[in-house]
């Protein structure tokens, strides 16, 4: 059989002399690597002490926006529920009153709105979908849980701080301090 | 009596005859599909409509057999009438996809572009007009006309800011309601969709009107906000009614009705009732009957599959059969989250299809 490169060489069947028999030559090569790698740079990190940064287009966890007088952004248009591909969004609507016009930007807005993240695969099609720039994906994890009903993750867990009566708060959600 | 006269006429390269006295509209919607201009004001249903919005403008590149002269302006399809031998250029024509395209911008110049709020959208012909044959971005730099939203009475929002002017709401009421009770005042910019003093619209038809505007001017309030044209699903029902036919299209979540609109057609006109007349519905069948036990359901409506009405709704869905229970000798698999336990959303002791206004906070916060 032709060979594919020139590189194969025939097995060496010598029988072992004593030296190497004791391996302790081989052992010490071994030995010294382990050793050298001590003086190397760590590739590693102490995870929960030490983070890495995330990368801006990170896809984590969902906030909801609001604007710089700090009201909700999201006005229900259902378009991030109708891009999920895992149907992982569901919201309910409701006209603002007179009097609510500080808190919700337009004349509708999402009363309830509800992200199962058991079922949300983080792919980012409802940021994408979005027309009022309400919902962004952010660079932190959704947190472990050992009880499934806490990854129903409404309104409240969702929303950024109001950056007019909580600023350190939205700051601190906007990852500038 | 003579034998109809029958007009051959080309339209997109495709011949189709139709008697003398039908539209170059009309002849379209025969053969469908995308030779069909698209018509913002024009309604077959509703006489003397069309003619303004100018977007099924369409090239005559040969008048007639006798007269081969290509017309020398775009015509409005609407109302102009085919002659014998007519070519007419809609698709194939760059020159009528530019004008529709500075009519859509035309059109948009005023429009808020509140989509997002709006319960029309996602049925808007409008959007769809814009989508499909609008350009990117708007000229237009000066501030948009704007109007307050105005109740014309307890069923009827009207958003005058969305308004194009198409007329039709007019023409409905002249003709299927006995009295009309709201116009167009002004003129020019300030034109606009009134009762002139605060009036409330009371016609047992006046409902129609949200049916036939093609955009979101005309809302129903009983639906307002309640939730997107595509979450819900669409079926037809019927009832028995003396004022109107009582067929319908209800449209539902779960075993509520959130909105009860007339039958359309293709070309989103209502359709004809099974007794040959125009199905527009009374007030009563549309705004009063929110409950499933008033309807007979016939089955779900036919939606266009390229509509984001179809969006969700898997058609033909097989349930595969759980083989749990049987290996597991009639045990059922232990449920870990019940769902509906902790979600907030539609809580089953909040309906709202039954409120006859939009929900509002104090009706969440209970």
């Amino acid at each position: 059989m032709q060979a594919l490169t020139n590189r194969a060489q025939p097995v060496n069947r010598k029988p072992m002399t004593f030296l190497e028999r004791l391996y302790l030559i081989n052992i010490f090569k071994g030995m010294l690597i382990t050793f050298s790698h001590i003086f190397k740079k760590q590739p590693t990190i102490q995870y929960p002490e030490q983070k890495r940064p995330f990368s801006p287009v990170f896809r984590g966890l969902h906030v909801l926006n609001r604007d710089e007088e700090g009201r909700e952004r999201c006005t229900a248009c259902g378009l991030c529920a109708v891009a999920c591909p895992a149907e992982a969004i569901t919201m309910e609507a409701a006209e603002r009153l007179p009097g609510e016009e500080n808190l919700y930007r337009e004349e509708k807005y999402a009363a309830r709105y509800e992200i199962n993240m058991l079922r949300c695969i983080f792919c980012g099609l409802c940021e994408e979908a979005c027309p009022k720039d309400a919902i962004y994906l952010s660079e932190t994890f959704a947190p472990a849980n050992f009880n499934r009903n806490t990854f129903i993750y409404g309104k409240e867990d969702l929303l950024i701080p109001n950056p007019v009566t909580e600023p350190e708060a939205y700051a601190k959600a906007k990852g500038l301090n | 009596m003579a034998e109809e006269t029958l007009f051959k006429v080309t339209i997109d390269n495709i011949t189709v005859e139709v008697p003398a006295g039908t539209t170059i509209l009309q002849a379209a919607r025969k053969i469908g599909g995308e030779v069909t201009p698209p018509a913002m004001c024009y309604y077959s249903k509703l006489q003397g409509s069309g003619g303004k919005c100018r977007t099924c403008l369409v090239e005559v590149s040969k008048g007639s057999e006798k007269d081969p002269r290509p017309m020398p302006k775009l015509v409005a399809s609407c109302r102009t009438t085919v002659m014998d031998g007519m070519e007419v250029k809609n698709v194939t024509s760059p020159r009528v996809q530019e004008a529709r395209a500075g009519v859509v911008e035309f059109l948009l110049i005023n429009h808020p572009l509140d989509c997002p709020i709006c319960d029309q959208a996602g049925e808007c012909h409008l959007q769809d007009l814009s989508y499909e044959h609008g350009k990117e971005g708007s000229r237009y730099e000066f501030q948009k006309r704007t109007f307050k939203k105005v109740d014309l009475g307890e069923y009827i929002q009207l958003h005058m800011t969305r308004c194009i002017l198409c007329y039709r709401c007019v023409f409905a009421a002249d003709q299927i309601s006995p009295k009309r009770e709201h116009g167009v005042l002004d003129r020019g910019d300030h034109a606009q969709i009134a009762t002139f003093i605060q009036k409330n619209l009371h016609n047992e038809f006046i409902g129609n009107v949200i049916d036939v505007c093609p955009v979101g001017a005309l809302t129903d309030k009983t639906f307002r906000f309640k939730n997107r044209v595509w979450f819900t699903k669409p079926v037809n029902a019927h009832r028995h009614c003396d004022k109107c036919c009582g067929e319908v299209q209800l449209w539902l979540r779960g075993d509520e009705v959130f909105r009860v609109t007339a039958r359309k057609d293709e070309w989103g006109e209502v359709k004809e009732a099974s007794n040959g007349k125009t199905g527009w519905i009374c007030n009563d069948c549309r705004f009063e009957k929110k409950n499933l036990a008033d309807w007979v359901i016939e089955g779900p409506t036919n939606v266009n599959r390229h509509s984001v009405i179809a969006q969700n709704k898997y058609v033909g869905l097989v349930k595969p059969t759980e083989t749990f229970p049987a290996i597991m000798k009639g045990r059922n698999p232990k449920l870990l989250m019940d769902i509906h336990s902790v979600s907030e959303v539609n809580k089953p002791n909040i309906h709202l299809s039954q409120l006859e206004r939009p929900a509002h906070s104090t009706d969440f916060n209970q």
